[in-house]
């Protein structure tokens, strides 16, 4: 096995990564559908919206690298830091972690309310990253934007097709956005990481963009015919590393190859 | 005679060589047609730099279409090259040529509108897509993603025919 690298993330570092472990996570949890989506355009659909986030990862990945590798005498790549972190030093968001179903099915209702969920956060991410004092953050986030608007205007036609939908489909809709909707309070969370980037200009502070946000909400999930659940006092912490019981298998099968074949290429 | 004339009559002739050159995933357009070579240079090195910037993050093409730049101009003899991309400005649909969008729609691939960055998605859709087969209005998009990054499905009620559409972005 190749041991892990261990990281000194300066607070530019860990902004970055924490915006590209959730691309990654969320990337990788999409993939899982390739094949088994319930229908075929939508299994293209799922396949190109985790297609694009990878992409988003990998250019997102490789500047944290090299922020974090400033005044260090090594600079770790994006395949290095993908394949040879451990789980603590994962920091997307818990909701990108969490399984596509239960009980190893997937749940397309929580699916698709997870895409709307985060493509309407990532929208307003990459929109206030575009400014960004960092010229590579600034370009990557340039193309994400137009990306992200396909993703999510795909995901809330979906909450609202099913939504509004049959009795069954609602109440499958319903009970996926009352367990998902606990998770979100994290998306919004402040630390002195989000604090450096906003007062520096690297990006936004996550709490203001919560408004813009939870009025696109409201506007989709009404559409929708899907009540807001109320607000939770849950804490999730993934992106301070802490995470849920499903991140170490998520990591086991992303990581796999990379452990048990050092370098391997093909 | 100036160092940039001297180099002009290479630079020219690149730009001749990468229209043959063409998109892996949509073959009846060349990387020049697409709108992803932002410019090619003489550099003092001796090489020659070509500048690209990619269509989507994710796009798997983009490692194949630089190798097959590479290979293409070195083959004419203009090598050295190499390439550097270029993420901003991004890359849009409005960059594809006119001669790409006639291309697009005789191989069968409607070509896309134009860019309103300010106009929700949900509107531009309602804006009719014509058929690129029997040019009919009367269309209807099946999915909003497809068998590449960048595009759309579609299907014509009038001639039955299903589509694709080159999205804008």
């Amino acid at each position: 096995m190749t041991s892990s690298i261990a990281l000194k993330p300066n607070a530019d570092a860990q902004y970055v990564l924490r915006l590209a472990d959730t691309c990654l996570v969320w990337s990788h949890r999409l993939a899982e559908w390739c094949g088994h989506a319930p229908v075929l355009e939508e299994d293209i659909a799922l396949a190109n919206h985790a297609l694009d986030l990878l992409g988003q990862a990998r250019a997102l990945l490789t500047r944290a690298g090299q922020l974090e590798g400033q005044g260090q005498d090594r600079q770790y790549s994006e395949d290095q830091l993908a394949y040879l972190r451990d789980e603590r030093d994962f920091v997307n968001v818990t909701l990108a972690e969490l399984p596509n179903g239960t009980n190893g099915r997937g749940d397309f209702a929580f699916t698709v309310l997870r895409n709307f969920v985060l493509s309407s956060w990532a929208l307003l991410m990459w929109q206030h990253l575009a400014p960004s004092r960092d010229a590579e953050l600034a370009a990557i986030a340039g193309k994400a934007v137009k990306e992200a608007r396909y993703h999510r205007e795909h995901a809330a036609d979906w909450v609202i097709r099913l939504g509004d939908g049959t009795e069954e489909s609602a109440l499958r809709m319903q009970a996926a956005l009352d367990r998902l909707w606990p998770y979100t309070n994290e998306l919004f969370d402040s630390d002195e990481v989000d604090r450096a980037a906003a007062a520096s200009g690297l990006g936004p502070d996550g709490a203001s963009l919560r408004e813009a946000w939870l009025a696109d909400m409201q506007t989709v999930l009404s559409e929708a015919r899907l009540p807001l659940p109320p607000k939770s006092a849950y804490r999730s912490e993934a992106r301070c590393g802490r995470h849920s019981e499903h991140m170490g298998r998520l990591l086991a099968e992303m990581q796999v190859l990379q452990r048990s074949h050092p370098g391997g290429r093909w | 005679m100036s160092a940039l004339e001297r180099a002009a009559p290479r630079v020219d002739a690149a730009w001749r060589v990468l229209a043959d050159v063409l998109d892996p995933e949509v073959p009846a357009l060349s990387v020049v047609d697409l709108g992803i070579v932002r410019g090619i240079d003489a550099l003092d090195s001796g090489a020659l730099e070509v500048v690209l910037t990619p269509t989507y993050s994710g796009c798997p093409a983009t490692e194949v279409i630089e190798a097959n730049i590479v290979a293409a101009l070195q083959g004419a003899g203009l090598g050295p090259v190499q390439v550097r991309t270029q993420r901003a400005p991004a890359w849009t649909t409005d960059w594809i040529s006119a001669e790409g969008r006639r291309k697009l729609r005789d191989y069968g691939i409607a070509p896309p509108g134009a860019v309103a960055e300010a106009v929700p998605i949900r509107l531009l859709r309602r804006a009719a897509v014509p058929c690129p087969r029997c040019g009919s209005a009367a269309t209807e998009r099946l999915s909003g993603f497809g068998a590449t990054a960048c595009k759309a499905l579609y299907r014509c009620t009038a001639c039955r025919e299903p589509f694709e559409y080159f999205k804008p972005i």
